[in-house]
């Protein structure tokens, strides 16, 4: 009996502990699930005001991204650090377009001559020049 | 004995290959940060950086495969669903291994953080990973009512590994690539869940060990130790916004961000309340190398999960944000604790396989020490380079000049990045030799 009364309780509670888990795990998938679209959508719109990506732009991120430009360059914090954070470079104090351009067309002491293109400079000079302006409008707004 | 088959050491032997290998590699690139000429035109840092990243990232999940593979059928009494199965698996994720790293030596790139090999060879990668889940699920069948924690922790790693794949490849869609906010923000938290995911299938693995070691069931049921488990599964999930802090997203992200990861102080709590003992345990459990592994993980987890807490206030983070402390908190993540279990979860297999290093002890105590002792020099250089970083971004130092100044703390890495390489080359040599063995026993 005493054997009877404690094996249910065991019971129980493994029972009780297991509603909990389940419960548990389909709470947090829901609330998972809604963030997620929020993330999507609202939570990463950008404001009316901002300019889209044009396709001169788009082809520069393309190219950003063949080149492999995060290992050493970071974009809203996101890539590597031997070389310095990009995302307002065309904007800063004593960089800008021009220097930036000039960096691209030779290299650096650390950085490779990726022998680029007229072309290809430009295409990466748009897609800077978004990237920076996504920020700028934000604090404008 | 159980596990006549090999291929779980196939993949335990390819993981301490992928360690030895990304740790060579992460040394080439601590060299090129002193010696800005060392390799440039032949491998240049944008080679070096991704073979370093991919060959550690795949060391993670194949140990971890590697010991999931050999300890379902442990827990199931039986042998793997399919063999034929993981053995495809394991081609396929050779195959793909090789073609990244030729694409990586070749310069030919897709050019996203920590994922920078071409696109197309992310759908032979997941196909893997179904391969894997495939077999998982048929072998264990988990009754998750019943399931230990280590089980709950497994499932979860498979699942969210193959949602936040996924996920990572979203910006081939306009919706997200054309919306530089909206790209950033998605990849930090795919990439958040995808490091959580594989926290989940190394944790559950330590779990796992220490259950077998212990003899103590008790605790993998436990109700603390699930209510532990969900708030480390909400920090996969929600704690990734403190990577944006600086991205012009919706606010919500971020406060929801900062909320989570501040609960990480009752994990810390728990670890700074459960110390004692813990330190009890490690000297009773010393002479056995598994626990010895585990002991150092429990350390790093402590220091690691400090500095995660810290850098997670806005105000601490606005300044630490893109410096050398956000890297010392990932190496102290990957070295110092996933490391540290994946090699006591190895030991632990080799234990189960022949007391092979009955021998060889010395060597590797020595190979422990000499790892943990070059980490922590390692951890804390990388934090004077990220404080040095921070005052010099105050004073708008020129980046050229800043990178000089920051010289000293690169030399202290890259000597102490060579202590990690020496240490875990005494560990993992004799131990890669011994897996060997047994796969080569298993053919004849």
């Amino acid at each position: 009996m005493k054997n009877q009364v404690f094996h249910d309780s065991v019971l129980q509670d493994i029972t009780g502990l297991s509603v909990i888990k389940i419960f548990t795990t389909l709470i947090l998938l829901s609330l998972f699930s809604g963030y997620t679209y929020f993330v999507y959508t609202d939570g990463t719109s950008i404001p009316e005001n901002t300019q889209t990506i044009t396709s001169e732009a788009q082809k520069g991120k393309l190219l950003y991204q063949k080149l492999n430009c995060t290992s050493c360059h970071q974009l809203y914090g996101l890539g590597g650090y031997l070389g310095p954070d990009l995302t307002n470079t065309m904007s800063e104090n004593e960089k800008g377009e021009q220097f930036t351009k000039a960096i691209m067309k030779s290299g650096t002491k650390r950085m490779p001559d990726f022998k680029l293109t007229t072309n290809e400079i430009d295409q990466l000079l748009a897609y800077l020049k978004y990237v920076n302006q996504t920020t700028v409008q934000h604090y404008d707004q | 004995m159980i596990n006549k088959n090999s291929v779980a050491f196939y993949f335990l032997y390819a993981s301490l290959i992928s360690l030895l290998g990304g740790l060579l590699f992460g040394m080439t690139g601590g060299l090129q940060y002193i010696l800005p000429d060392f390799l440039k035109d032949v491998l240049s840092f944008n080679r070096t950086r991704p073979l370093h990243v991919s060959l550690v990232i795949t060391w993670i999940f194949t140990a971890a495969a590697g010991g999931i593979y050999y300890y379902i059928q442990i827990i199931t009494g039986k042998k793997l669903w399919s063999e034929m199965l993981a053995r495809i698996h394991f081609i396929l994720f050779l195959l793909t291994g090789v073609s990244i790293l030729f694409c990586y030596l070749t310069g030919r790139f897709g050019g996203r953080e920590y994922f920078e090999f071409p696109p197309v060879l992310s759908i032979p990668m997941m196909l893997t990973w179904i391969l894997f889940a495939v077999n998982f699920f048929n072998t264990l069948k988990p009754k998750l009512k019943q399931a230990p924690i280590y089980v709950w922790m497994w499932c979860t790693g498979i699942i969210f590994f193959l949602l936040s794949f996924i996920e990572q490849y979203l910006w081939m869609i306009p919706w997200f690539r054309d919306n530089m906010i909206r790209d950033i923000t998605v990849q930090w938290k795919s990439m958040g869940a995808i490091v959580g995911s594989w926290n989940q299938l190394v944790y559950g693995t330590a779990f796992f060990i220490m259950e077998k070691i212990s003899g103590n069931t008790k605790v993998t049921r436990s109700p603390l130790t699930f209510f532990f488990y969900f708030l480390g599964l909400t920090n996969l999930m929600f704690n990734w916004g403190h990577h944006t802090y600086i991205v012009p997203s919706s606010p919500y992200i971020k406060n929801i961000a900062y909320f989570i990861s501040m609960t990480e102080l009752l994990i810390l709590g728990n670890i700074i309340f459960n110390w004692r003992k813990t330190v009890s345990e490690a000297r009773k459990n010393y002479h056995r190398i598994p626990y010895r592994f585990l002991s150092a993980a429990d350390v790093w987890i402590f220091f690691n999960l400090a500095i995660a807490i810290a850098i997670s206030v806005p105000a601490i983070n606005l300044y630490t944000h893109g410096t050398h402390i956000t890297v010392a908190h990932a190496m102290g993540a990957t070295i110092g604790i996933n490391s540290m279990i994946l090699l006591a979860s190895l030991f632990f297999i080799a234990e189960q396989e022949g007391n092979f290093f009955k021998n060889i002890s010395g060597r590797i105590n020595k190979g422990f020490w000499i790892t943990n002792i070059s980490l922590l020099i390692f951890l804390l250089a990388l934090i004077g380079a990220g404080i040095a970083k921070t005052v010099e971004l105050q004073a708008q130092t020129p980046f050229s000049v800043m990178m000089q100044k920051l010289s000293p703390y690169f030399g202290f890495f890259t000597a102490s990045g060579a202590g990690i390489l020496l240490g875990m080359a005494l560990i993992t040599l004799p131990l890669s030799g011994f897996l060997l063995k047994i796969i080569r026993n298993r053919k004849h």
